[in-house]
């Protein structure tokens, strides 16, 4: 079911490769399901440099705050603004419309080491859930 | 009559204009001038009610509350036991709940005298050398601990230790402690077993190192058979233990964290020793520290000076103290409450409440294992988390199960805490509860089991019997509406 555009973390956000060689983040279905309903999205300010696994912002649900990491290193150069008013966008939407940011990598290998869908799919199974 | 009507009037909806409520006495000072007209609100609405409509009111509002004193509280790690009245009795005596912070402290010495009585058994308790009672909730003991810590390095030249250990099973407010004190976090994963890894920990432990912070039993009810070794690791690499006690419970008169290892601790009054919790506090968090922390305790201690002509007791600020936590005392009437459930209940009384506490949580693992996901499965101390991840498959969440609860009459449990179990209900029976509250819980948590597996979609709506059915949770934090309208 996890498209095969795009790639994927064992923290469980996405990367898709976008327009002008930047890459779209968000958070897979698995995430979202897991949270439940969103609240309240803490996004970094565009211009942030990140470094791969590094907390790139957080996510408050009904049930708990999590942190979300950067799944590769890049300046942050757009923030999903309707999904920052509508947080329950990442809830309906999180492959499409809830995407959190977009960033010009850094390192380009670091996006080829992440897992493809299918692996990603191996991954949630061997998490039993 | 319409009963669900007259209920749910707020006091505004029952304003009728020209209805006097109360009548002002004469007039026995000048006559002042009224502010100018710019200065004074015009749209400030008060009710217009009777003194019987308040009161009615008033007193169906406190008939929809929820409490300690109407129903069971199983709210894990809050530890929602029973308060007894003879508790607020003696808080109100004249002369613990007349007396003001700047009286001479000549006039209050049966008040310190309580506050040092109580210091030097909150320290016998833990096995520390000193303790002040200033600190005024669980959290501000927490960062007060934390704080001399810090002194106690910086008073050292040891400038260097920047990073603070915490396993990932801890409350939220020891990663908030440690940042405000300046410190950066390292999260210590747990193992299989629930204990914290041992290895995981001897490999984060280096001279960097400030201290680890550490609530025992954790928060998955469970004691760390590793502890000795834990504090070891510690103290080696030159770092001290701070101790959460907010399960105390499970331990009084069992075991000293000042045996184990821990250099500094903090307890909540308002959960071990019966103090008002949940709304009715205000908290208190005492802290309680080994020798060479008791110069960094908050200030005052209450001291006793005797000699051959007197014997009195004053406040006073430790050498190198890390400063005040609270404008005077501390919150006193918890002190007197504490004191009371302590005198009351002597060292064999405390014995009973690890006791009980311990054995209730296991009667209540026990009975539920079956019926709700155990991640953890061995002896439990105060408190038992179940995971409802066999309800998930039929859609059935923790929230869910937390909030049918409420139609049989039952404080939800702590819900999605710890954080490192999936679905978590985290129970804590408490030791003042009899066994017959104990099985009608346990009989209900199996009917609820049970209705899962007949009609999930019956918990998705819970609950029925409330005032206010299934609220949209997510909708209250997305668009909060905080206060009422006037609707005209």
């Amino acid at each position: 079911m996890y498209p095969n555009d795009r790639k994927y973390s064992k923290e469980h956000e996405w990367a898709k490769q976008d327009i002008n060689e930047s890459l779209l983040i968000g958070i897979t279905d698995y995430a979202q399901e897991h949270l439940g309903d969103i609240v309240y999205l803490d996004l970094p300010n565009v211009g942030s440099m990140l470094s791969k696994m590094q907390k790139l912002g957080e996510i408050e649900s009904v049930k708990s705050v999590s942190d979300i990491f950067s799944p590769v290193s890049g300046e942050v150069i757009e923030i999903n603004n309707i999904a920052l008013d509508s947080p329950e966008l990442v809830n309906s939407d999180p492959h499409n419309n809830g995407w959190l940011v977009r960033i010009i990598v850094s390192n380009a290998s670091e996006f080829d080491e992440l897992l493809t869908a299918d692996e990603y799919q191996s991954f949630l199974d061997s998490l039993g859930s | 009559m319409n009963i669900e009507y007259n209920e749910r009037r707020s006091l505004a909806e029952r304003s009728f204009k020209g209805k006097i409520g109360t009548t002002l006495p004469r007039l026995d000072v000048p006559v002042q001038d009224m502010p100018d007209a710019e200065d004074i609100r015009t749209d400030l609405f008060l009710p217009e009610v009777s003194e019987g409509e308040v009161v009615r009111y008033m007193t169906l509002l406190s008939q929809m509350n929820f409490s300690i004193d109407t129903n069971y509280y199983p709210l894990g790690s809050c530890t929602m036991k029973y308060n007894p009245k003879v508790n607020e009795e003696m808080a109100s005596l004249p002369g613990f709940a007349n007396i003001h912070p700047r009286q001479p402290k000549s006039t209050v010495q049966g008040a310190l005298e309580l506050a040092y009585n109580l210091q030097a058994i909150l320290a016998e308790i833990v096995g520390m050398s000193g303790c002040s009672l200033s600190t005024m909730a669980g959290a501000q003991g927490e960062l007060a601990g934390m704080l001399m810590i810090r002194a106690y390095h910086v008073s050292r030249g040891d400038h260097k230790r920047k990073f603070v250990l915490i396993p990932d099973s801890a409350h939220g407010t020891n990663p908030a402690s440690a940042a405000m004190c300046g410190y950066e976090v390292v999260t210590i994963p747990s193992d299989t077993a629930g204990n914290m890894d041992i290895n995981a920990l001897r490999t984060a432990c280096n001279e960097e190192t400030v201290g680890l912070m550490l609530t025992l039993p954790n928060t998955l009810g469970l004691f760390d058979t590793n502890i000795l070794e834990i504090c070891k690791l510690v103290h080696d690499c030159g770092g001290l233990v701070y101790g959460d006690g907010a399960n105390m419970n499970a331990m009084l008169g069992r075991t000293k964290l000042g045996d184990l290892g821990f250099d500094v601790m903090h307890f909540n009054l308002h959960k071990t020793f019966s103090t008002p919790h949940g709304g009715g506090g205000p908290g208190s968090g005492p802290v309680c520290a080994r020798d060479i922390l008791v110069p960094f305790l908050p200030s005052p201690v209450i001291s006793r000076n005797t000699d051959e002509e007197s014997d009195s007791y004053e406040l006073y600020e430790p050498d190198t103290s890390i400063g005040k936590t609270s404008a005077f005392h501390g919150n006193f009437g918890m002190l007197v409450r504490a004191y009371t459930y302590i005198n009351l209940l002597g060292a064999s009384g405390l014995l009973e409440v690890s006791e009980n506490a311990v054995l209730n949580a296991n009667y209540v693992l026990a009975n539920l294992k079956d019926h709700y996901s155990l991640p953890y499965d061995r002896v439990c101390m105060h408190e038992v988390v179940f995971s409802a991840k066999m309800q998930k498959q039929q859609g059935v969440s923790a929230l869910d199960i937390a909030k049918r609860l409420i139609d049989y009459g039952i404080h939800p449990p702590t819900m999605y805490f710890p954080l490192i179990v999936e679905e978590a209900l985290m129970i804590e029976p408490t030791e003042t509860e009899s066994k017959e509250t104990i099985d009608n819980f346990i009989q209900v948590m199996q009917a609820i089991a049970q209705e899962v597996l007949d009609d999930p979609s019956l918990l998705k709506n819970a609950p029925y019997a409330t005032p206010n059915t299934r609220l949209d949770e997510a909708k209250a934090a997305r668009n909060p509406d905080l206060r009422w309208h006037l609707s005209s």
